[in-house]
């Protein structure tokens, strides 16, 4: 990102703005140490298009042979540490059988309507307990207590995500009930959580049929961690332009295998089989919770039978 | 903007290795970034620079290797160049893809003194 102008240079391509008023040039000064005690500076330009130093040798040795500097192999993923989190999440999770959903979208999609509305349906034979993320305001974890869930609301300050750790404290703070659902209502934001990993069972995109319905084309990253896309709003079909048909074309354009459901939050259209989506996926968070713990009981008593025909 | 948070995940594997290794300074960082990952480079460099400062990687050189998209495409039955995300197969015009290569976000290796 450019600090003079605030775009892009690389792969952000404004239409149009083609012609820049300032050049694209960011210097640096290196200095070296030699190997008899003298410092070296210089600085070299940055395009910042093709920043790529590729046939340097390390550490722009100037004597041969008495480079003291050394490369360190490394091979980590950027992200470990949060993906270390997020296998905490995920274990913390499945040994007390809960269902972690994290629902994603562009502000104004209707997530936290369509929470409170799935909570109402699904709290009479299922615990469900919230994990609400916003820059500022407890206004939406409010409506979720008012829904009737427990919610705990992380306030993410200028940061435009959850990250695994931040729901790690939250899950310490919150102790979901064993076999209940979770939901986890990530900052509403279209590119940045689908880095994320928290730890969720699937990723459920939320897009209303008052958005574009190229979003998926615009924002593939999150169309492709997404598990199931909810198309909301469908209630206002007829008076806005949205073809539900291309949308879906162009979800599976940049994941195959994503599920497609249209509901309405505030007409109830479609909730239902929203709803049933979460029992299911809840039963089968419990079971292998079930079978978990059973295993060691089973190995158990067939140690104890085994010896027993031994003896 | 989470270029912010992948350069301070950044920072603390430079910071870690430069420890294990007694280095004073890091000089170059190498990272492999996919072209399908979700890594915009520019944002990324200026978080980098941010985060950085006063630590033992101010003014490191950040060196980005660009592994290129790849995917096996189904009807094809064969491993495709993919440029990006939502882009159809270049053989059959199709998008029933699964990508192979290309997610990659990794600090490679580091330059230290």
């Amino acid at each position: 990102m450019c600090t003079t102008c605030g775009c892009s240079s690389g792969e952000t391509k404004i239409e149009g703005a083609d012609a820049h008023g300032h050049e694209h040039v960011h210097e640096h000064e290196h200095v070296h140490a030699m190997a008899d005690g003298s410092v070296v500076r210089h600085t070299h330009a940055h395009d910042g298009a093709t920043d790529l130093h590729y046939g340097h040798g390390a550490a722009h040795s100037h004597a041969p042979g008495m480079s003291q500097a050394r490369m360190v192999q490394i091979e980590q993923d950027i992200l470990g540490k949060n993906n270390r989190h997020a296998r905490f999440n995920r274990e913390f999770l499945a040994e007390r059988g809960v269902y972690a959903v994290n629902l994603v979208s562009s502000p104004g999609s209707g997530k936290t309507t369509l929470l409170a509305e799935s909570i109402t349906r699904l709290r009479p034979d299922l615990a469900v307990t919230v994990i609400e993320g916003d820059q500022q305001t407890t206004n939406d974890a409010d409506r979720i207590r008012a829904a009737g869930a427990r919610a705990l609301q992380i306030n993410t300050g200028k940061g435009c995500h959850l990250d695994a750790s931040m729901v790690e404290r939250a899950l310490e703070r919150l102790q979901p009930e064993d076999g209940s659902v979770l939901f986890i209502e990530n900052v509403g934001n279209l590119v940045c959580p689908a880095a994320f990993d928290l730890g969720e069972a699937h990723k459920v995109v939320v897009l209303s049929v008052t958005e574009g319905e190229d979003k998926p084309l615009k924002y593939p990253d999150m169309f492709r961690a997404a598990s199931l896309m909810l198309l909301n709003k469908i209630d206002l079909l007829p008076y806005v332009e949205f073809d539900v048909a291309r949308c879906i074309e162009y979800a599976r354009r940049v994941n195959p295998s994503i599920e497609v459901m249209t509901v309405s939050a505030t007409k109830g259209d479609g909730i239902e089989q929203w709803t049933n989506w979460i029992r299911l996926h809840a039963v089968t968070a419990r079971q292998t919770t079930a079978q978990r713990v059973d295993t060691p009981g089973r190995r158990v008593a067939e140690f104890e039978s085994a010896v027993g025909e031994r003896t | 903007m989470h270029e912010m948070s992948l350069a301070e995940g950044i920072l603390q594997i430079v910071e870690d290795t430069a420890r294990m290794n007694d280095a004073s300074r890091v000089r170059a960082v190498v990272l492999e970034i996919g072209r399908l990952s979700h890594v915009e480079e520019d944002a990324l460099r200026f978080c980098f620079d941010a985060v950085t400062r006063s630590t033992v990687a101010d003014g490191a050189r950040l060196e980005v290797v660009a592994t290129p998209g790849r995917a096996w495409c189904m009807p094809c039955g064969e491993s495709v160049a993919l440029d990006g995300l939502g882009e159809a197969c270049p053989r059959c015009g199709g998008y029933q893809l699964q990508v192979t290569q290309g997610e990659e976000m990794k600090v490679r290796e580091i330059e230290v003194a």
